[in-house]
């Protein structure tokens, strides 16, 4: 191989002919090449900005900042607002944080602190593909399981709170809820906290665990109060990512969230999210319905890269920590 | 004494939560394929892989259509997504040096942050509002738009991992440095390289949101790359929510066959990686 390559090129002569022979080898131009697909990805990320701000456009002009504050839908009267669906977004993926952060930092600081590094490697490979499983399946089983597994858990629940239960869990219960999104959810975005978490808790220095467990420090008192704070910031950057995932989740949510645009009060009522809607009324929309239905989009877009771009920064901050020492 | 008991109990029921935490989550995958395989095995038949959908209530369908319908989507999603990846990422380990590779990073992280369903608006603008037509180009696009940096990032990290000394070693010989890529580099990555893509396949393999207002649904086959098709996640999704046990049986068998694709796909491309690893640690 490395004979061959020496034969491509004798020594070089100098001037045009060189510049000739350069771009004859290939050289100039996989640069070029490579370059141009770097570019196109620019080009690419560009036209998407572009062509939603383009689509909403109708929109934009005729609700303004009101679209964000309004709570109508209504595709008869042509008169949309964004907040039922901004408030299902967030419910719904603050009540999957809610779930899956101590739940997945729990499994984290198992698989990092305190499982043996082959049974840790082999959970981990088993958690990442939890993660691969495609969103449309955790809907099937959303649909099929959890929502009929809740109309049995929940209702009890209710019950115990007699005539009067909070807020949270007022009014009838028909299995398809926020809440039920939220716990699909939850699932989906346990597995990203998880492996993210673990890579950050194994980053931290060994010296640390050594000196608190030689202070007298128990297990966990060294991991709680030692580790764990100190891949703090990483930890919320996969926080932050997982939240970004959720937040543009689409089919599960869909799937079991009851598909209701107004906004609720109760954990137990229907509700919906932005991508939710989008995914349902988009191929039938046209006109300001559909550049409604865009501008939804280019809201939800927005929130995502401010949550990535934060995250990003956090993680890169924990990185940054740990390479100064 | 009485606070080193609490100590040691909050130790003990700490840990052993954790280990729970972690049993939950195995539990979880080993339960959606056991209740996948249960619910979907029973289901699946020939018929299942070589018959169109019949109409609702008549017994015998398949989704030979849409088993199809994923795979020319899928090709036409690698076809677009794949290379201007896998160069941009070459040239990104390879060439790119400050501030302009650090844009392509953000903007590749960007890029990979958008929801799939915005990406799906982003191909219905792009292609099916000016051709008037939801089509099967549409949907490869919108997969082929996600896959984009996703290959990039693999590509760059395992080119990255390949030693500098091979690299130098190739030019000492007086390779130039396109050469040094094509024929030390890149064939020293070759097996991360190949894995990474195909994580990357299985990873759109089962997205349905872009495919929704793109490539839609159909009954039937959908010849050349100009008409609706049907795909495996979307047939699944409307299966699923439509009101007849018959649709969901066929929906479950649908998720047990996406399902087995794409965790065979991780699996297969997983142990590519480590097989490579063991081997040059020797």
């Amino acid at each position: 191989m490395a004979s061959s390559a020496a034969t491509v090129t004798p020594a070089r002569p100098r001037g045009r002919a060189s510049l000739l022979q350069r771009a004859f080898s290939g050289d100039a131009l996989a640069r070029a090449l490579t370059f141009l697909a770097a570019a196109t990805l620019i080009v690419i990320t560009a036209l998407l900005v572009y062509e939603l701000w383009l689509g909403s456009g109708e929109s934009r002009a005729k609700f303004g900042f009101h679209f964000l504050a309004s709570s109508t839908w209504n595709p008869v009267t042509e008169d949309f607002g964004a907040l039922p669906f901004i408030f299902g977004t967030v419910v719904t993926s603050a009540l999957a944080l809610l779930i899956a952060v101590p739940f997945g930092v729990g499994a984290a600081i198992f698989l990092a602190e305190l499982a043996p590094p082959k049974l840790s490697d082999g959970m981990t490979f088993l958690i990442e593909l939890l993660a691969a499983v495609p969103s449309v399946i955790f809907g099937l089983i959303g649909i099929f399981v959890l929502v009929p597994a809740l109309l049995v858990i929940v209702p009890p629940i209710k019950d115990a709170f007699g005539d009067n239960p909070p807020f949270f869990l007022s009014g009838p219960f028909y299995g398809v809820s926020i809440l039920a999104a939220g716990v699909v959810l939850s699932i989906m975005i346990a597995p990203f906290i998880i492996s993210v978490s673990r890579e950050v808790l194994l980053a931290v220095p060994r010296d640390l665990r050594e000196a608190a467990l030689a202070l007298g420090a128990t297990r966990w008192e060294t991991t709680w109060q030692v580790v764990v704070p100190y891949a703090r910031r990483g930890i919320m950057g996969s926080v932050f990512l997982a939240l970004a995932r959720s937040l543009g989740e689409t089919m599960a949510v869909t799937m079991v969230v009851g598909n209701n645009p107004h906004i609720v009060r109760s954990l137990l009522a229907s509700g919906y999210s932005i991508a939710a809607i989008i995914a349902n009324e988009f191929a039938e929309a046209s006109g300001v319905h559909k550049s409604a239905l865009i501008e939804l989009g280019l809201v939800l877009f927005a929130l995502t890269i401010v949550l990535n771009g934060a995250a990003r920064l956090l993680i890169l901050a924990t990185a940054q920590k740990g390479a100064s020492r | 004494m009485k606070l080193s008991f609490r100590r040691k109990a909050v130790n003990g029921v700490m840990l052993c939560l954790t280990g729970v935490c972690t049993v939950v989550a195995v539990g979880l995958l080993f339960f959606i394929l056991g209740y996948l395989l249960v619910q979907g095995g029973a289901s699946l038949s020939w018929n299942f892989f070589t018959k169109l959908p019949t109409p609702v209530g008549e017994m015998g369908g398949g989704m030979a259509n849409a088993l199809v319908g994923s795979a020319k989507v899928l090709l036409i999603a690698t076809c677009l997504g794949v290379p201007i990846g896998f160069l941009a990422g070459v040239y990104l380990a390879e060439y790119a040096g400050g501030a302009f590779a650090s844009v392509i990073r953000f903007i590749t992280d960007l890029l990979n942050g958008v929801p799939s369903i915005v990406v799906g608006i982003f191909a219905y603008t792009i292609i099916v509002a000016t051709t008037k037509q939801y089509s099967t180009l549409a949907g490869g696009c919108a997969l082929g738009v996600m896959m984009i940096p996703i290959a990039l990032r693999s590509t760059e990290e395992f080119l990255r991992s390949v030693p500098g000394s091979l690299r130098e070693g190739a030019m000492a010989l007086g390779a130039t440095k396109s050469r040094t890529i094509v024929s030390v580099v890149i064939p020293a990555a070759i097996r991360g390289l190949i894995s990474g893509m195909m994580l990357n396949l299985a990873r759109v393999a089962g997205e349905t949101a872009p495919l929704l207002f793109t490539a839609l649904d159909n009954r039937f086959w959908s010849p050349g790359l100009n008409q609706p098709t049907a795909t495996l996640p979307v047939v699944i999704y409307n299966y699923a929510t439509s009101p007849y046990p018959e649709l969901h049986q066929l929906a479950w068998a649908a998720g047990f066959v996406l399902l087995a694709m794409v965790l065979i796909i991780n699996i297969t491309a997983r142990s590519i990686v480590a097989s490579g690893f063991s081997h040059k640690t020797r």
